[in-house]
């Protein structure tokens, strides 16, 4: 975990100081691929949505009277499918609008 | 009004689900496994693994602390509480969560991220011993194993009534899932897919919702049948709450707002490391203070998506839950699911359910990897190796982590309410832990040896209240629930009384040490430049802090007067 030098913290019963735990954590803070690397959920939650919502409108659209009985009289496919869809596209722009910015600009988005 | 409500759910509660349902269910699953693969070439460096690089932006990290809380077993259970307590259930969130949440984004964040732990034990080195930290590491590692043991189970009972699964299968099913995407995605993975979770579970919820009520006749035709079955004080918060007065949730006030609203909240969401482990991958201290504070607006609504379910639930089947039976509360959702959804809706909300199986069990296996390598196996096993050797670890022991709460998910049999064998544990985990948290630090005097004996004072006091005091019958209180809600009092002022006679017979720490870990003192490298755009307004954490409560109280307000 720790430099391989030898510190007094190796005693056993004692504790390391906070200022080592804080280099460490810099160090592999430097060398993280995270913020470079990882794909933006933005990405995931819209296109998963926009799939979802296109099947259940289509369920919504071809919603036979058992069905609507069973809900009540409402076509809560149609409605959710809607919905879902909405949600999607609306990620998907997001993302358009403003899309993730590399970790060294300045960054203006969430 | 003791309920044996049993875990399993009735039998006869068999969904009528088609390929349309299944086809949504096995999109999902690619997802997830998706996520976990394309998450992997981001993971370089145990910091990756564990803490997704302390670099993600704020409303990711809230999403994800919401919905690591938001697993199945809350949502079934709440629903539970609602059928069988009415409209008290709104003390778990609006009092027993939005405080705490407050709190840790406010107050305790700029110590916890500031002080670059990544973990909740490693605090605990840092304040206190060595014993302390391989004491409540341990605890937590145990804990998070066998929470993530009860989501297992608790899911195989579900998908064994809803879909007619073996238990076995989905058991093994779902904990491969589980163990595939976070040893290969690492905590960005957990998080990624509880943010996708949130999503789904919400759109399972509010249909449901919807037809319930209308199902139900409207809130009004609603209350006016509850009303009439089971008095004015269902639909209402506080009635019958004074001390020495009788209520079903068998807890007065004082125990509500102290023993849920302070110590087993506080200590839930302030010290469980699968929350705070949310907050700490956030990509600065600003992200990191808001993480719970955007978590407490979605927490504080979705009460009303598992509250009304169980409420309609007890509406229509005025017999849920007693002897003339065969539904228990832990049915009021699968029940309306089954009711109520058209396939397509109905496949929409397995997902969501089973995605909150899974992702309630990841946010234990993720923050249960991360204690055992970083807290346990690097400090006292193996020591001072190469951070690829940890992340190697990292990796095995989630393997073994998922392994081992399979082996456990047995133990979650022997109570009746899965919410309360949840309270139980962190009443005798948390509370002790909230303690020495809190007298850490805000009091500069709390010694170095207070810390472990606080700790194991707390959990032993609150251990014996409860199986000794209340299931001995030594004490009576009148339900579980209210037995839980003084445990967790007692363990805290257990610990708080330990923990200040250690401290006036030991030594103090150096107030040198003490920087960053305590109320009035700052870290010393703790300069990083604010972000040009955290301070748009509607990122303060103060003014989203204090809306959060503000909101809270008001919520409160239909159902107090």
């Amino acid at each position: 975990m720790s430099a391989p030098h030898s510190e007094p913290h190796s005693a056993p019963g004692s504790t390391p100081p906070p200022a080592e735990l804080r280099e460490e954590v810099t160090r592999l803070e430097a060398k993280s691929a995270t913020a470079a690397r990882l794909f933006d959920i933005r990405r995931i939650i819209g296109g998963l949505f926009t799939v979802y919502g296109v099947i259940v409108t289509v369920a919504g659209l071809l919603a036979s009277d058992a069905e609507l009985r069973k809900a009540q009289g409402i076509n809560i496919n149609l409605w959710t499918g809607l919905a879902m869809l909405a949600l999607g596209l609306l990620f998907l722009l997001w993302m358009r609008l403003r899309p993730a910015q590399p970790p060294a600009a300045p960054p203006e988005t969430d | 009004m003791h309920t044996h409500a049993d875990l399993p759910l009735a039998v006869g509660l068999r969904l009528p689900t088609n390929g349309l349902d299944y086809a949504i269910l096995a999109i999902y699953f690619l997802v997830v496994l998706g996520i976990g693969f394309a998450a992997r070439r981001s993971v370089r460096t145990s910091l990756d693994f564990f803490l997704s690089g302390r670099s993600l932006p704020a409303w990711v990290t809230g999403l994800a602390f919401v919905a690591a809380n938001l697993g199945a077993t809350e949502i079934l259970g709440m629903a539970a509480t609602g059928a069988q307590y009415g409209v008290a259930v709104v003390h778990w969130y609006w009092i027993g969560a939005v405080p705490a949440m407050v709190f840790l984004g406010l107050v305790m964040m700029p110590f916890y991220y500031g002080s670059k732990v990544r973990s909740v034990p490693e605090f605990l080195l840092q304040r206190f011993d060595r014993s302390a930290h391989l004491l409540s590491s341990a605890l937590f590692a145990f804990a998070a194993v066998l929470i993530a043991g009860v989501n297992l189970y608790a899911l195989s009972i579900v998908v064994e009534a809803l879909l007619g699964w073996p238990q076995w299968v989905s058991i093994v099913v779902a904990g491969l899932f589980v163990l595939a995407y976070i040893t290969v995605g690492g905590l960005s993975s957990a998080i990624y897919n509880e943010v996708l979770q949130f999503f789904v579970i919400l759109a399972a919820l509010i249909p449901l919702t919807v037809l319930g009520l209308k199902r139900a006749g409207g809130w009004d035709g609603l209350s006016a049948t509850l009303t009439e079955r089971h008095g004015e004080a269902f639909l209402h918060a506080w009635s019958g709450t004074g001390i020495g007065e009788a209520n079903p949730l068998g807890a007065n006030w004082l125990t509500i707002v102290l023993g849920l609203g302070f110590v087993l909240s506080f200590g839930y969401w302030t010290t469980n490391f699968a929350e705070v482990q949310r907050a700490l991958s956030a990509r600065n201290l600003s992200a990191a203070r808001r993480t719970p504070l955007i978590a407490a607006f979605p927490k504080m609504f979705i009460v009303f998506l598992v509250m009304i379910p169980g409420l309609v639930a007890a509406a229509i089947v005025p017999e849920i839950g007693t002897s003339g039976s065969d539904l228990t509360y832990n049915d009021a959702i699968p029940l309306l699911m089954r009711e109520l959804l058209p396939n397509g809706v109905l496949g929409i909300a397995v997902t969501g359910l089973l995605a909150a199986f899974m992702a309630g069990m990841a946010a234990n296996v993720s923050s249960f990897n991360t204690v055992f390598t970083s807290d346990i196996w690097a400090r006292y096993v193996v020591r001072d190796r190469d951070d690829e050797y940890y992340l190697r670890f990292g990796r095995l022991i989630t393997a073994v982590g998922v392994l081992a709460s399979i082996g456990t998910a047995f133990l979650a049999a022997s109570f009746s309410n899965i919410m309360g064998y949840l309270q139980t544990l962190f009443s005798f985990f948390n509370v002790p832990m909230f303690v020495v948290f809190v007298i850490g630090m805000f009091w500069k005097r709390a010694s170095v040896k207070s810390g472990v004996w606080g700790l194991a004072a707390g959990t032993t006091a609150a251990m014996v209240n409860y199986f000794v005091f209340y299931r001995q019958g030594v004490i009576a209180i009148p339900s579980e629930q209210g037995a839980n809600f003084v445990s967790a009092i007692v363990g805290f002022v257990a610990g708080a009384v330990v923990m200040v006679g250690v401290s006036l017979f030991t030594a103090p720490k150096p107030a040198a040490e003490l920087a960053g870990l305590v109320y009035g003192t700052t870290s010393p490298g703790m300069t990083e430049p604010p972000d040009e755009s955290d301070r748009a307004w509607y990122r303060r954490p103060a003014l989203l802090g204090w809306g959060a409560v503000v909101l809270a109280v008001a919520c409160y307000l239909p159902y107090s007067l």
